[in-house]
């Protein structure tokens, strides 16, 4: 394994380690609410961040992490009172930061688009030890967040009337949500690039709920694809040189695509058994009260 | 007669612009099983998710155990069953997962402790379910699935159990099921509140009934008698051949 002497390789597999274990672990709770395009929106707002770092001098991951923030409180604020408008506010927010972020690194003295296309798409090399210190950090929060408060955030991505019932605080769950996906955001942006880390939160879940038939199984082969994808797609960027975030992205989608075709004869199995149920439950519907069926206008 | 329970007087709402209730008056005591009864569109369910906070109310006042309901916090002390979505979660969970989230009431922010695995897994046997708590809600039946919500409600072991159309939609099997469980919690000392389209095999157990229509009450007392014989307890069943089954089974009283 001589990929691993070099500290570059060792630094960006231990981020894509981090990334593969995190951006499934927020992501599940996204899909779960029909939220998938989140992250998306997310790393829009990032990029402003990301310019905000160059133009101060400070450390883009944290500048990201702060901007990112403020723009998933925003979203999930939205997403509360914004109503029927609510959808152009969102697309608002997301060319603010896209135009932001390229305005910003040109206004700086040491920033160009070039520095951007690095955040933009992933970039393996460019992650320094700085970086590395901020993204366990950074994973650390994530993880604590979402598996330890994990029936929490169920309840309320599963049902949130019920969840508001039940008195938890769900306003304060909610935010805690957007926060720790504008952190997961900027936790991958340096491997896997702004513009593709919303798949590595969705496309490991959507092929884990494919197999599963429960959330806590589906939350640990997510994380489980997340890992192996991230890992095998940095090590094969490395021997190819291709960009990480593309690599990435596209191994977990061939993933999708295998998970898909294998439990394809088993979810039909599945329904066909549902129909044999359903038609030896026609006879007896027929007395329930009020239920009525084509034989019911048929005089004997 | 025993402390009000839920004690909701002149409560108006809006969803929208349109005003939904008008000026409802809502009495429930410990013990009683209270039917609220009325058309779709006459404000029945947006009664019963304005007690439960869901729905603001606009005017009137709203007291949950003696507390009014902006000081009201105790909501362990309730069980709310919502009315039944067909669309199913984006994320598979099993039956053991989706009923665990009502024990969130209780336990809150903590770990779960052997109590509250033992409290689900009462509310499972409950409901007759015990035996598929590692299925896929979404392999379930409609009425299943109905049983898994009212699971759900029992598992925070609440004195109080709200119920939206706990019928709707709900196979004969379920109804029978649905009805035992009930008839267990109020032997046990349950008040109940369900909205319900028609009476149907939960009459038996209903103390008062409130009809209402277009936002108001207009009817507050026992189960009021069905126009027809369908409405009648003991005729559940559908009678293909009969004369007068020749138009939809109607309550007579709801349309």
């Amino acid at each position: 394994m001589e990929i691993l002497n070099y500290a570059f390789m060792q630094r960006a597999l231990i981020a894509a380690l981090l990334i593969g274990i995190t951006a499934p672990a927020v992501g599940i709770y996204l899909v779960q609410r029909r939220q998938a395009i989140m992250g998306d929106g997310i790393g829009h707002v990032a990029l402003t961040g990301v310019a905000l770092g160059f133009l101060t001098g400070a450390n883009p991951v944290w500048t990201a992490v702060l901007v990112s923030s403020l723009g998933a409180i925003v979203m999930e604020l939205i997403r509360w009172y914004g109503k029927t408008r609510g959808d152009l506010a969102l697309a608002m927010l997301f060319y603010g930061g896209m135009a932001g972020g390229v305005l910003l690194i040109n206004l700086s003295p040491t920033g160009s688009n070039a520095n951007l296309t690095t955040y933009l798409f992933g970039s393996i090399t460019t992650v320094s030890e700085q970086d590395v210190t901020a993204i366990s950090l950074l994973a650390g929060f994530v993880v604590l967040v979402t598996l330890g408060l994990r029936r929490q955030l169920f309840a309320v991505c599963q049902d949130e009337e019920f969840a508001r019932v039940t008195g938890l605080p769900v306003r304060l769950l909610n935010l805690l949500l957007a926060v720790t996906a504008a952190v997961t955001v900027t936790v991958a942006m340096r491997v896997v690039g702004l513009l593709l880390v919303s798949a590595l939160m969705v496309i490991p879940v959507a092929a884990a709920q494919q197999a599963t038939r429960g959330f806590a199984m589906t939350l640990a082969l997510a994380i489980g694809i997340g890992v192996t994808v991230t890992l095998s797609g940095t090590v094969f960027s490395y021997y190819q040189d291709v960009p990480p975030g593309a690599t990435i992205v596209l191994l977990a989608i061939g993933v999708f695509a295998v998970i898909t075709a294998l439990a394809a004869p088993l979810a039909r199995k599945r329904a066909r058994r549902g129909t044999e149920a359903e038609s030896s439950c026609t006879l007896e519907s027929n007395t329930v009260p009020g239920g009525r069926s084509a034989g019911d206008d048929v005089r004997v | 007669m025993k402390e009000p329970v839920i004690s909701l007087s002149g409560g108006t709402a809006s969803l929208g612009s349109r005003p939904v209730l008008r000026g409802v008056d809502l009495t429930v005591h410990r013990g009683e099983v209270v039917a609220l009864l009325g058309a779709n569109g006459s404000g029945k369910s947006t009664a019963v998710r304005a007690v439960v906070g869901q729905v603001p109310l606009t005017g009137g006042t709203l007291e949950l155990f003696g507390t009014p309901h902006r000081r009201f916090r105790q909501w362990a002390r309730i069980g709310y069953v919502p009315q039944r979505t067909t669309a199913a979660s984006g994320v598979p969970a099993t039956v053991r997962e989706v009923v665990s989230a009502g024990r969130l009431a209780r336990n809150r922010l903590a770990p779960p402790r052997r109590a509250d695995r033992e409290a689900v897994r009462r509310a499972l046997e409950l409901v007759g379910l015990a035996d598929r708590a590692q299925d896929s809600v979404n392999a379930l039946s409609g009425g299943q699935h109905q049983r898994v919500l009212i699971a759900r409600a029992l598992a925070g072991e609440p004195e109080l159990l709200i119920m939206d159309e706990p019928m709707a939609g709900v196979d004969l099997d379920s109804q029978r099921i649905l009805a035992d469980t009930l008839r267990g919690q109020v032997a046990q000392g349950a008040t109940v509140l369900l909205v319900l389209h028609e009476l149907g095999p939960l009459e038996p157990l209903i103390d008062r009934a409130v009809v209402l229509r277009e936002g108001c009450v207009v009817h507050d007392g026992p189960p009021p008698e069905a126009v027809g014989q369908h409405a009648l307890p003991g005729h559940d069943h559908v009678h293909p051949h009969g004369p007068h089954d020749a138009e939809p089974i109607r309550t007579g009283l709801l349309t």
